[in-house]
C-alpha cells in the first residue's frame, strides 16, 4: 500500500518550470527527507500535497498525486477535508495570537468539534505526545507567544497532530531552532514515525540521516535520486548526489 | 563645516517642532478661555436690567423662567414661589402706554423717572429695560445679578442663544443630536466598511482590488459640501419620499451622508490592517483544515482588532466632527430628538450657522465656544481610546 503516489509532476510558477517530471512513492509510517539546495523545488513538492501552493496566485500543476490512492487534485476534492488529512509543520514557528490551549484546541473547534470534554482531552494529550506538557500544564491560559521558539514549533506541532492527521508534513521544522531545541524534535520525529506518515525537508543533511528512512534528493527542480537514506549517504549512484552530500556544493 | 550644517539643520527641526506644538497648545487655551468666559457672563442680556417691584418676594429668576413669563407662559407670581398677583410684561417700548411723549420729555430725559415710578406704581409687574435708563435713585427690585451657571449650560435641554431678555444656552438638545446623527452613521458604515475591508484584503484577486481601492481612496478626497449637496439633492427627498415624513431633514439623512462619508477611512484602516496578519498566520490556520471564512474570523480579525478599532473610532471621529454636509441635510432643529426621523442640530453644525451672528465676546459667543471646546473633548477622548487600544498586547 503506497500512502502518496505522486505521477509525472510539473509545476510552474507564472512562466517559471519549478518541478520536472517528478514521481515518487511514499509509503506509510515511514519518514521521508526531501534534501537540495536551496530554490531546488523541495518545499514546492511538499506543498504540493495538501495543495498548499493553491494560495500562491499564478501557479500551475500537471501530473497527479494520489493520497491513500485517491486523487487529491480533481475539482470534487475538498480541500479542508483533505488539510485535516495532511498536517503541516511550518519553518518558523506560526503559532495564533490565541492562548497555549486554544492553539492546540483551533483544529478540532474549525472542524466543528464542539465537545468541550473531548477538546480538553486532546489537548493534554497531544501535548504529552511533543513533550510539551510538563512545561506548559500551569499556563495553558497564556499567549503562545510567550514560550520560547523550540516550545513554539513543539506546540506548533501538537496543533497538527490534535486533528490526527495520518500525514505530517514538515518544511524546514528546526531551521529556526536552536541545537537542543532540535534535538527535541528529532526525537518527536522518531516517536511519531509509528504512528504518521512523515514527510521533511530539511538542509541539515545530518539530520536528515537521523531522522528519515528514504531521502529524497533535489536539484533544479528534479528529483535527482529517491532510494534509503542509508545508500543515499552511504553509497548514492548519481555524482550529484555524492557531491550534495559531501558538503562540495549546496 | 559639515558638521555646522547639521547643526543648523536640528535647530531648524526641533524649532518648527516646538512652533507647532505650541500654535496647537495656543489654540487650546483661547479655545477655553474663550468657553469658560460664560459662566462670568450675566443671564440677562449685558447692558441691560431685569427689575420688579420692591414689594415682591421673589428674588432670582432662571433664564428659562424669564424666558416663559416673556413669552406670556407663565402669567401669575403665584407659580415662580411669588404672591398670587398677575404679571405685568414691561419693555421700554410699553412705556407710550403709560405716559404721554410730553411726559417723558423731549429727549426722554424723564425716562428713568418714569420707570421708576412705574415700578413702584405696580405690584405685578417685571421691567426689562437699558441700563442706561436706569435711574440714581432707583427703587426697584434688580434680578438680573446672576451669571450663567455650568450646571445651567451643562444640564440644559434648550437652545434658545437669541432669546430676551435671558438667552438660554442648553446642551443637551445639541450634544444628543451630534452622538444620535454619529451613531446612526456608524451603525450604517460598520458593517459594510468591514466587510469592503475584508472583501478587499482577503477575497479580491488582485485587479479588483487594484481598481477598487483608489476608487474608495478618491471618495475620501471629495469636499464635505458636495456630499451635503449630494444629500440635500437625492438622500433628502428619498428618504421623505419613501419613508412618507413632512419633512426629509432628518437625523438619519444626516446618517447616511455621514456614513458614506466615514466609509473610506473605515475601508482603508481596517483593510491595511488586515493585511498586515502574516501569510505564516494564515497558511496555519489552512493547514489545520479551517476554510477561508473560518480563517478570516478566528484568525485574521482578531490578528488585526486593534486596527480595526482604530479604523472605526477614526471613523466616529470624523463623524463627529463633520459641519458641512450635516449642517445641510438634518434640518438643524434645536430641540432633544425624540426619533431618529426628525431634525436634530449638532454640536458643529451649530457653531457654524451661529458664530457669524453672535457678536465678539457677548454670551452666546462664549456658549460657541465652549461647544467647541465640548467636542474637542469627545474627539480628544476618542483619540485617548484608539491610543489605549493600539498599544493593547495582543494575547
Amino acid at each position: 500500500m503506497i500512502k502518496i503516489d505522486a505521477k509525472n509532476v510539473d509545476f510552474y510558477y507564472g512562466d517559471f518550470h519549478a518541478l520536472k517530471n517528478i514521481s515518487m512513492e511514499i509509503e506509510p509510517n515511514t519518514s521521508t527527507a526531501f534534501i537540495g539546495p536551496s530554490g531546488c523545488g523541495k518545499s514546492t513538492f511538499l506543498r504540493l500535497f495538501n495543495r498548499m501552493n493553491d494560495l500562491i496566485p499564478g501557479t500551475r500543476m500537471q501530473g497527479q498525486i494520489l493520497i491513500d490512492g485517491r486523487d487529491i487534485y480533481t475539482k470534487s476534492e475538498k480541500v479542508d477535508r483533505l488539510r485535516k488529512n495532511v498536517g503541516m509543520v511550518f519553518q518558523k514557528p506560526n503559532p495564533f495570537p490565541k492562548t497555549i490551549y486554544e492553539n492546540v484546541a483551533y483544529g478540532l473547534r474549525v472542524n466543528g468539534i464542539k465537545d468541550e470534554n473531548y477538546i480538553e482531552e486532546t489537548v493534554v494529550k497531544t501535548l504529552k505526545q511533543v513533550v510539551l506538557w510538563e512545561e506548559v500544564k500551569d499556563k495553558l491560559k497564556e499567549s503562545a507567544f510567550a514560550l520560547s521558539g523550540g516550545q513554539q514549533q513543539r506546540l506548533c506541532i501538537a496543533r497538527a497532530l490534535a486533528i490526527s492527521p495520518s500525514i505530517l508534513l514538515m518544511d524546514e521544522p528546526t531551521s529556526a531552532l536552536d541545537p537542543i531545541s532540535t534535538s527535541k524534535i528529532e526525537d518527536l520525529i522518531h516517536e511519531l514515525k509509528n504512528d504518521y506518515t512523515i514527510v521533511i525537508v530539511t538542509h541539515n543533511m545530518q539530520q536528515a540521516a537521523r531522522v528519515s528512512d528514504k531521502t529524497g534528493y533535489f536539484y533544479l527542480g528534479e528529483l535527482i535520486e529517491y532510494d534509503n537514506t542509508r545508500k543515499i549517504f552511504t553509497n548514492p549512484e548519481k555524482e550529484s548526489t555524492q557531491n550534495y552530500i559531501t558538503g562540495r556544493f549546496g | 563645516m559639515r558638521k555646522f550644517i547639521e547643526k543648523l539643520v536640528e535647530g531648524g527641526l526641533l524649532i518648527s517642532g516646538s512652533v507647532s506644538s505650541f500654535t496647537i497648545l495656543l489654540i487650546i487655551v483661547f479655545l477655553f478661555k474663550e468657553a469658560t468666559g460664560l459662566f462670568n457672563s450675566p443671564e440677562v442680556e449685558e447692558g441691560y436690567v431685569l427689575a420688579v417691584n420692591p414689594e415682591n418676594p421673589v428674588e432670582h429668576l432662571s433664564p428659562e423662567q424669564i424666558m416663559d413669563v416673556f413669552d406670556a407662559n407663565i402669567t401669575n407670581w403665584a407659580d415662580l414661589n411669588g404672591k398670587n398677583q398677575d404679571i405685568l410684561v414691561f419693555r421700554l417700548s410699553d412705556l407710550t402706554n403709560y405716559y404721554t411723549e410730553e411726559e417723558l420729555g423731549d429727549e426722554f430725559q424723564y425716562v428713568p423717572e418714569k420707570i421708576n415710578e412705574l415700578i413702584h406704581k405696580e405690584p405685578g409687574i417685571i421691567a426689562f429695560f437699558p441700563e442706561q435708563y436706569q435711574a440714581e435713585n432707583f427703587q426697584g427690585k434688580i434680578i438680573s445679578g446672576a451669571t450663567i451657571k455650568p450646571s445651567e449650560f451643562f444640564g440644559g435641554t434648550k437652545w434658545y442663544p437669541t432669546s430676551t431678555p435671558a438667552p438660554i444656552f442648553g446642551l443637551i438638545p445639541l450634544l444628543l443630536g451630534t452622538l444620535l446623527v454619529s451613531i446612526g452613521a456608524i451603525v450604517l458604515s460598520l458593517p459594510f466598511g468591514i466587510a469592503v475591508a475584508i472583501y478587499l484584503a482577503e477575497i479580491a484577486n488582485t485587479r479588483t482590488r487594484n481598481f477598487l481601492k483608489p476608487v474608495i481612496e478618491l471618495l475620501a478626497g471629495i469636499p464635505s459640501v458636495v456630499y451635503g449637496f449630494f444629500g440635500l439633492v437625492v438622500i433628502v427627498p428619498l428618504i421623505q419620499k419613501t419613508l412618507n415624513l413632512p419633512v426629509g431633514e432628518t437625523a438619519f439623512a444626516g446618517s447616511v451622508v455621514l456614513a458614506i462619508m466615514a466609509l473610506p477611512t473605515i475601508i482603508t484602516v481596517a483593510e491595511d490592517a488586515m493585511r498586515t496578519t502574516p501569510r505564516a498566520m494564515k497558511e496555519a490556520s489552512l493547514a489545520l483544515g479551517a476554510t477561508q471564512w473560518q480563517t478570516i474570523y478566528k484568525v485574521i480579525i482578531p490578528y488585526s482588532i486593534s486596527g480595526i478599532t482604530s479604523a472605526v473610532v477614526l471613523g466616529i471621529g470624523r463623524a463627529i466632527g463633520e459641519t458641512m454636509a450635516v449642517l445641510m441635510v438634518t434640518g438643524n432643529a434645536a430641540v432633544i430628538p425624540t426619533s431618529f426621523f426628525e431634525p436634530v442640530r449638532t454640536i458643529p453644525a451649530t457653531i457654524a450657522a451661529e458664530l457669524g451672528e453672535a457678536p465678539a465676546g457677548g454670551a452666546h459667543y462664549q456658549a460657541l465656544f465652549l461647544l467647541g471646546a465640548v467636542l474637542f473633548l469627545i474627539t480628544l477622548s476618542l483619540s485617548i481610546a484608539v491610543e489605549y487600544i493600539s498599544s493593547k498586547r495582543k494575547i
